[in-house]
């Protein structure tokens, strides 16, 4: 693995750790499995690409890209408190809706954006190499995030989001409105996976119609490695391992593809990702009961 | 935080395992396509067979590396790094967004795309005749100018091409506008019909006779789909019909010319083969495919009033009723 492509995986895998913050908020703090996150990834990353091909600043179009994406939020949210639609069910809706919805923003499937000035452009002349310089990039918006995060989900508005999430019927019973933090929540969680999008965009140079294929999968494992490798309670720590884990999936995923060299071929590459992945979440298992077998020998 | 340390540890590993760069007369060729599909991969087959007959051969002076995204977009970035960081020769990306990732990746590593249907819509070089920078490549586009060829050789009179069109389809508008320029380049002039659906489509067809001496069909769904109605209107009224793509020749049209998937990679081995021969990705024009199967159909000619010269008819590819 050479160090263009580490620092690709490491770049890639901070993008989707927005995603993985997404899916953190909706699965885990609200437990709303939510699949609008395969729309609403294209959708910030379509919104972000036609508003800057239009001539709009990048700072403003990623910030548009989020309001579209907790947009498509708030639809879901709204199929399931108002119309009593299954969450699950009334996810599927938005996120198949979005697909046409994408096409329509962009007209066409796929908006390029290489030659466009993007919110990186300003630090490209600073003399640190492209490949550093991205990362380094979305690493503080990502910092950011989880720092707002960790201070919005211990406020007194987010303790609350997480007992609406953790008992529904105890939050109400305390006079928390528990459909007013559906709606906020999943705003707020399709709103960071936008923004993901939007940053997709702008450091590879297009929206695709076809990017949001598999986000939820990407941001799950992300969320689940990360909880296995760092399985603190303290909710940084939570946070900061959703962006742990979506780097070691990254990464997992740029090993699968030097994985030619042990005689696979590429088309093996899904199988072999899957295969690491399954190891980082089985491995931990392993030390657990290799730990309790020794307790036992001691005894 | 031990599991993090042995995967970054089986990273680190992975860097060691690559291979170190070859010898200078060992050549790199690092292909990448977006998906498993019938037409990419047989577009990445002709490319390491020009190669193969230029004289690189893969395992003695050639090594290539391909790797598919599997459908997924952030794959494609990141096969796009892996590839930037290894430094092959060529990087040759197939499909638009696969070249997007890895023109966005690179601005040194020499890159020859294909498979891109409008790559100055997708911002991949500046203009089709001087791409500048690090990136040359093929279009799949279909071979418009050669049509227009192929028309004014079988009719060396016709002065006015028709089109019929439908304005909703963005392919099609593309086309008019390709064709507008070849023909005008060739002191034609093009009479434009359109049709908004299938139901229009003989309609624009009868307007175009008398006012056009050939009609052209360019890659419209709405138009193809209800192509009968046009030919039929071509054999009453002795209006010579052409399509852009050749499998509309067996419905009825009079000739086509197009190209395979594996014939455009074989176009793009040879452009590939130039650059791992020294010449600079800029100096090479970005061109449109050129059509080698030339397909006609004598019988629907006949029909249409005219007949196709034995200089075409010899060359053809494939004869349909024959």
């Amino acid at each position: 693995m050479s160090e263009i492509a580490f620092f690709g995986a490491v770049e890639i895998g901070l993008v989707y750790a927005l995603v993985a913050l997404g899916v953190f908020l909706s699965f885990r703090v609200l437990d709303f499995p939510d699949l609008t996150v395969d729309g609403s990834f294209p959708l910030g990353a379509a919104v972000a690409a036609t508003l800057i091909v239009a001539g709009s600043d990048p700072w403003l179009a990623s910030a548009l890209a989020i309001v579209a994406g907790a947009c498509a939020g708030l639809v879901t949210a709204t199929l399931n408190v108002r119309f009593r639609i299954l969450h699950l069910l009334a996810s599927i809706l938005t996120m198949i809706a979005l697909f046409s919805i994408n096409l329509r923003v962009m007209g066409r499937p796929n908006v390029a954006i290489i030659m466009q000035d993007t919110m990186l452009t300003p630090f490209y002349g600073l003399g640190l190499p492209d490949h550093l310089l991205r990362p380094l990039f979305v690493l503080v918006v990502v910092a950011v995030v989880v720092a707002l995060l960790a201070w919005f989900l211990t406020s007194e508005f987010g303790l609350a989001m997480r007992a609406t999430g953790v008992n529904a019927r105890m939050a109400r019973a305390q006079g928390i409105n528990t459909n007013l933090h559906i709606y906020v929540g999943m705003a707020l969680s399709n709103g960071l996976v936008a923004l993901a999008g939007a940053l997709f965009a702008q450091t590879n140079g297009f929206a695709d119609v076809t990017s949001g294929i598999g986000t939820i999968v990407v941001g799950l494992a992300a969320v689940i490695v990360g909880e296995t490798v760092l399985p603190l309670r303290a909710l940084a720590w939570a946070l900061i391992a959703c962006v742990i884990g979506s780097i070691l999936y990254r990464l997992a995923v740029q090993l699968a593809l030097t994985a030619d060299v042990i005689g696979l071929q590429a088309s093996d590459l899904n199988l072999v990702t899957a295969a690491l992945v399954a190891v980082a979440l089985i491995l931990p298992q392993l030390r657990l009961r290799a730990g309790k077998a020794a307790a036992r020998g001691g005894k | 935080m031990r599991i993090s340390r042995i995967v970054l540890a089986a990273a680190l590993g992975g860097a060691l395992a690559t291979p170190a760069l070859a010898d200078d007369r060992m050549k790199t060729v690092a292909i990448t396509a977006i998906v498993e599909h019938p037409a990419l991969d047989a577009t990445r087959d002709g490319v390491i067979a020009a190669l193969k007959e230029a004289g690189f051969t893969p395992g003695e002076t050639l090594t290539v590396n391909y790797q598919s995204a599997q459908g997924n977009p952030a794959t494609a970035a990141q096969i796009a790094r892996k590839f930037v960081g290894e430094r092959p020769n060529v990087i040759v990306p197939i499909s638009t967004p696969s070249a997007q990732a890895v023109v966005a990746a690179t601005r040194d590593v020499p890159v020859v795309f294909t498979a891109v249907t409008d790559p100055v819509g997708a911002q991949l070089v500046r203009s089709m005749e001087q791409p500048g920078g690090n990136v040359t490549g093929l279009s799949d586009m279909a071979p418009v100018g050669d049509h227009v060829a192929l028309i004014t050789e079988i009719l060396p009179n016709a002065r006015r091409i028709g089109v019929v069109y439908n304005p909703g389809e963005p392919n099609s508008v593309t086309m008019v506008k390709v064709l507008k320029d070849e023909a005008t380049a060739r002191g034609l002039t093009v009479v434009e019909a359109t049709a908004t659906k299938s139901a229009d489509v003989q309609a624009a067809g009868r307007s175009l006779v008398g006012k056009a001496d050939a009609v052209y069909v360019p890659l419209d769904n709405t138009v193809v789909s209800a192509l009968e109605a046009l030919i039929q209107v071509g054999a009453q009224a002795d209006l010579p019909i052409f399509s852009a793509d050749t499998d509309s020749v067996e419905r009825g049209t009079a000739a086509s010319m197009g190209f395979d998937y594996f014939e455009l990679g074989k176009q793009t081995g040879a452009v590939v083969a130039r650059v791992l021969k020294g010449e600079k990705p800029a100096d090479i024009p970005v061109r449109v495919a050129s059509g080698t199967n030339l397909v006609v159909n004598p019988a629907a000619a006949e029909s249409m009033g005219f007949a196709i010269p034995d200089s075409v008819l010899g060359r053809a590819t494939k004869v349909v009723g024959k």
